[in-house]
């Protein structure tokens, strides 16, 4: 079981907890690259992170960076240059010197908890340890679930790699089956879905295209994994892509925490042939 | 040596000259075989737009099922002092997919400088870089322009090597190409 490894990451995520946007909260998350396929010595690539209706459009929240991970090529953490946060969008900059492709992702983590008090609903939001003092007396119904979710997308310098992409598995991931940074159209993409590690059968995914302010209809697909995780999709106009996924499960051994939900969200760029 | 003419002052035409230098070489030394030789012509046409910037132009084989066995040439801003003239060889994506990122640029023999409008040769020798030795078979010459500030275009010829005699294959691009030649001769 991989519960201790849960501890251990919503303890890490704890003193950001109250920035967290949790399942509540139904906006699209996303993290939008200014390019994904890139070429030269070095570049600078400059991401722009919000939640939203229109994809991809501020025009919600911007996402808080403190969860922000950017894995280089060699798999290592590499700092992002924080630029600041607007109202409707947080930008930051990542400088690419190495070759290869940069996983970049918004994870987080941490408990949350529906109860009543009296008639009245209300949320709780915390973490394991701050679970025995978090709810009033009288409090009934009390329903707590451990929530964790990652927001990604790729750019790539030069030839693409796969180091940075490798799963850490814990919660919900995506791993390429096809390289994210190497889609153009017309082509059949694949992708494979691991929760802690093992594939994510049978899940649902909402595949939307950006631009959706201007069209008429949302025009979203919903995909499925297979037996093994993986799912396809080919497309044939070129963008941004978004997708979206996510698993309710038991899989949780902190006492009193009795469901687990974990959710996951990319973008993709597809370019023309 | 029938190619031994001084280097023309126009970095293009030098371009033609050493490639011409090597397939005489190459028959130097092989004299026993006709070295087949290949000549790509291209249009870069002149435009009339507010902001003019030469294209960087790839010139690549493939074969039938679209791999990339080899690059010809790649045209780029090579000395650009201020930047890394290599930023913008990706919007070439058809070849940065196909064979530019796995490639370093700059290349002896294959990379030069950006050229001006006009109509542009370059010959190539027979199993002698950059152009190797290819099997027998059918092939497509691709032959990629992107412009800054402007559009980019893939025009396609498909060919066969080596073919009988001589015979010349064209193709024709719309908007950031004209006409395009290959001409393959023993």
């Amino acid at each position: 079981m991989s519960i201790k490894r849960h501890l251990k990451s919503i303890a890490i995520a704890l003193p950001l907890m109250g920035l967290i946007a949790g399942p509540a909260d139904a906006h699209r998350r996303w993290l939008l690259p200014s390019a994904t396929v890139m070429s030269g010595e070095k570049e600078v690539v400059t991401f722009d992170a919000a939640s939203s209706n229109e994809l991809f459009v501020f025009d919600h929240r911007a996402m808080p960076l403190n969860d922000l991970v950017v894995l280089g090529p060699d798999g290592k953490a590499i700092d992002a240059k924080i630029l600041g946060s607007g109202a409707t969008r947080s930008s930051f900059d990542v400088e690419m010197a190495k070759q290869g492709t940069y996983r970049i992702a918004l994870v987080n983590g941490g408990l949350m908890a529906f109860y009543k008090l009296g008639q009245e609903r209300k949320r709780w939001r915390g973490t394991a340890e701050e679970l025995d003092s978090a709810f009033p007396e009288g409090a009934t119904d009390i329903n707590i679930s451990l929530v964790s979710g990652r927001t990604e997308t790729f750019a790539t310098l030069g030839a693409p790699n796969e180091t940075a992409l490798a799963p850490t598995n814990q919660g919900l991931e995506m791993v390429p089956v096809s390289h994210p940074n190497d889609l153009v159209v017309g082509e059949a993409a694949q992708f494979k879905f691991l929760i802690d590690g093992k594939p994510a059968a049978d899940m649902e995914i909402e595949w939307v295209r950006g631009g959706t302010r201007y069209r008429d209809t949302v025009e979203d697909m919903n995909l499925k994994t297979d037996a093994a995780g993986i799912f396809e999709v080919t497309v044939d106009e070129p963008g941004l892509y978004y997708l979206e996924a996510s698993v309710s499960d038991d899989e949780v051994s902190i006492p009193k925490v009795n469901s687990r939900r974990s959710s996951y969200s990319a973008v993709l760029e597809f370019l023309p042939l | 040596m029938k190619y031994s003419l001084p280097l023309m002052p126009n970095s293009y035409g030098s371009l033609v000259y050493r490639a011409l230098a090597v397939s005489g070489v190459a028959c130097l030394a092989t004299p026993s075989v006709h070295a087949q030789q290949m000549t790509v012509s291209f249009d870069i046409p002149r435009m009339k737009v507010a902001e003019y910037h030469r294209p960087y132009v790839a010139i690549w084989i493939e074969d039938e099922k679209g791999k990339a066995v080899t690059t010809l040439r790649v045209l780029y801003d090579v000395d650009l002092k201020a930047d890394d003239g290599r930023k913008w060889l990706a919007d070439m994506r058809g070849w940065w997919r196909k064979a530019g990122r796995n490639a370093k640029m700059p290349a002896d023999g294959i990379s030069g400088p950006t050229q001006a409008p006009g109509t542009h040769r370059v010959s190539f020798a027979a199993n002698k870089r950059p152009l190797g030795r290819l099997a027998a078979g059918s092939y497509k010459l691709q032959v990629e322009a992107a412009r800054e500030v402007g559009g980019r275009e893939l025009v396609t010829v498909p060919f066969n090597w080596p073919g009988k005699g001589a015979k010349t294959y064209s193709g024709k691009g719309k908007s950031e190409l004209g006409a395009i030649s290959l001409t393959i001769k023993p």
